[in-house]
């Protein structure tokens, strides 16, 4: 148990600090190695409780992909210009407001959460539930998620399409002018039509149409 | 007491298992420069050691003794953990990778999802090393390889769910023990083809090496690193091109189970096999460097994306559909 603890609190300290250091580092690229950082850790954590599961997709989703994408976009963009305006500059001490106010709404909805969990503790009783403890938790979440929530779980993929197709609706335009390879047309070049044998007159040279 | 006792014996664990595999990706180095040279009617390395086997020791030295450049204009701390990060990711993998049936390090549940996440990671290290050198070849190579890298996952992952639909469990034991009767090359040949490529293009092999394509980039993310860092990159890789072998052994070429269920070679333990399969799919590697050209970045795209995802894809409904309408849907 002691090492059990020993490793909760080493993960869940990396977790927080990493978590204040996302916000708080003034190097955008440096935010997001924190973030992955507390993705981590969390997973980590995940794993520690028995949800190998969910630990694992939290890697392979949010590190694998996420992130990844995260960092691509935030290196492309001019960072240097943006490095000193931490509360220091007018234009972002606007968002302090708006920042605040989502934050405190975000603090009280975590506090209905976690209190409605402790006063009541059978709204989630696992006893209650079809868990199958013999199973291995990549089952179980299967079987629920397949036959009780089928309709929630088509749901939320139909609403991954849309958000796709819409990302590919606004970013896409036809460009024009840019040349583009036809892979059809380069497989299916013959000999004949690219080779051709010239006989070339010593001092004249020879004149290709192209 | 007691603690510190088992402490010791997974030290003890861990150390018999990573020292061979750091002895083999040295060998490797060597096998696959010999296989090159093969192919190209040279002799490769022979001077160092029997056979040249000892080259590799000589190049370890040769980076040791060199000096570590670090440049002036990088981000210090990023450039000096991007080694060390894809020399790390690509150690810890091996833990799940089974011997045999007992011989593993960690027999987990969802053994192949940690080896995709571990592979999936294997990207941060290039990342890492092409944005910290604040140069513009290295940037170029990360971006290149990041975007190579996320596209060729998403295949292998869909070609995993294929295997996965035929065992109906994520530990990799169970993967094995599934092909007892028929290894899964067979039933999914055409899997284990994009699977092999898709393995060449996540290790950043050729043909698909745009990354560090010589031509264009220098070294891409290499480029401004020296020593024994850069030996690391070097190491790291090997060590992902020998783990994408050994998943690939495991998934479709029966893991350490013995080709054939007679009695002389049930005897041959389940490393040797094991072993044998990795070497066989690290010589394909091997020849298809020498033997075929690089592609171009976008020919590369458009294979990953508008070849193999949605040949991979079909193949999942097929294999679903087929498993099902014969019944033949694993239970437990």
């Amino acid at each position: 148990m002691i090492a059990h603890a020993i490793f909760f609190y080493l993960f869940s300290f990396i977790a927080i600090v990493s978590a204040v250091m996302v916000t708080a580092s003034k190097n955008t690229v440096h935010s997001v190695f924190f973030l992955i950082l507390d993705f981590i850790s969390i997973s980590c954590l995940f794993i520690m409780i028995g949800a190998e599961f969910l630990g694992m997709i939290m890697l392979i989703v949010y590190v694998g992909a996420v992130a990844v994408l995260f960092l691509f976009v935030v290196m492309m963009l001019n960072v240097a210009q943006q490095k000193n305006q931490w509360f220091a500059s007018e234009a972002s001490s606007g968002h302090i407001p708006v920042g605040l106010i989502i934050s405190t709404l975000i603090f009280f909805e975590l506090i209905i959460v976690i209190g409605g969990w402790k006063y009541k503790p059978d709204l989630f009783d696992l006893n209650n539930s079809m868990t199958n403890f013999n199973l291995s938790n990549t089952h179980s979440i299967g079987q629920i998620l397949y036959t009780d929530y089928i309709h929630v779980f088509q749901i939320s993929g139909m609403i991954l399409l849309v958000a796709m197709v819409g990302a590919i609706v606004l970013t896409f335009r036809k460009r024009e002018g840019v040349k583009t390879q036809s892979y059809l047309k380069q497989i299916s070049r013959e000999r004949s039509e690219g080779v051709q044998i010239v006989d070339v007159e010593t001092n004249k040279g020879v004149k290709i149409d192209d | 007491m007691e603690y510190i006792n088992i402490f010791f014996q997974e030290v003890y664990k861990i150390l018999f298992l990573l020292v061979p595999v750091l002895v083999s990706v040295a060998m490797i180095v060597w096998l696959d420069r010999r296989v090159w040279a093969f192919v190209q009617k040279r002799q490769g390395p022979n001077v160092v050691g029997p056979f040249g086997l000892l080259q590799s020791l000589a190049d370890a030295l040769k980076y040791i003794f060199k000096e570590i450049i670090i440049p002036s204009s990088s981000n210090k701390i990023i450039f000096i953990l991007a080694p060390i990060v894809t020399m790390t990711l690509a150690l810890i993998a091996w833990a799940v990778i089974p011997f045999s049936a007992t011989q593993v390090l960690a027999d987990i549940n969802v053994g192949i999802l940690y080896l995709f996440a571990v592979s999936s990671l294997g990207v941060y290290g290039i990342i890492m090393g092409g944005w910290a050198s604040n140069s513009k070849y290295p940037f170029l190579g990360a971006i290149r390889s990041a975007a190579q890298m996320v596209s060729y996952e998403v295949s292998i992952g869909v070609i995993i769910i294929n295997v996965l639909l035929c065992v109906g469990s994520l530990n990799l034991n169970d993967i094995v023990e599934a092909q007892k009767n028929l290894w899964f090359v067979i039933p999914l040949f055409p899997m284990f083809v994009i699977f092999f490529i898709s393995a060449l293009a996540e290790t950043n092999r050729p043909p698909f090496d745009l990354p560090e394509a010589e031509a264009e980039l220098v070294a891409g993310y290499q480029t401004e690193y020296s020593g024994m860092m850069y030996a690391m990159f070097w190491l790291g890789e090997y060590a992902n091109i020998l783990l994408m072998c050994a998943m690939g052994a495991i998934l479709f070429l029966g893991g350490w189970m013995s080709p054939i269920e007679i009695y002389p070679f049930t005897l041959v333990p389940g490393a040797i096999w094991l072993i044998l399969k990795i070497l066989l799919l690290f010589i394909l590697f091997a020849l298809v460097k020498a033997i075929v050209p690089r592609y171009r970045y976008d020919q590369l795209m458009r294979l990953g994306w508008k070849v193999f995802l949605p040949l991979s894809l079909i193949w999942v409904i097929f294999t679903a559909s087929y498993l099902f309408y014969f019944n033949l849907l694993p239970t437990n």
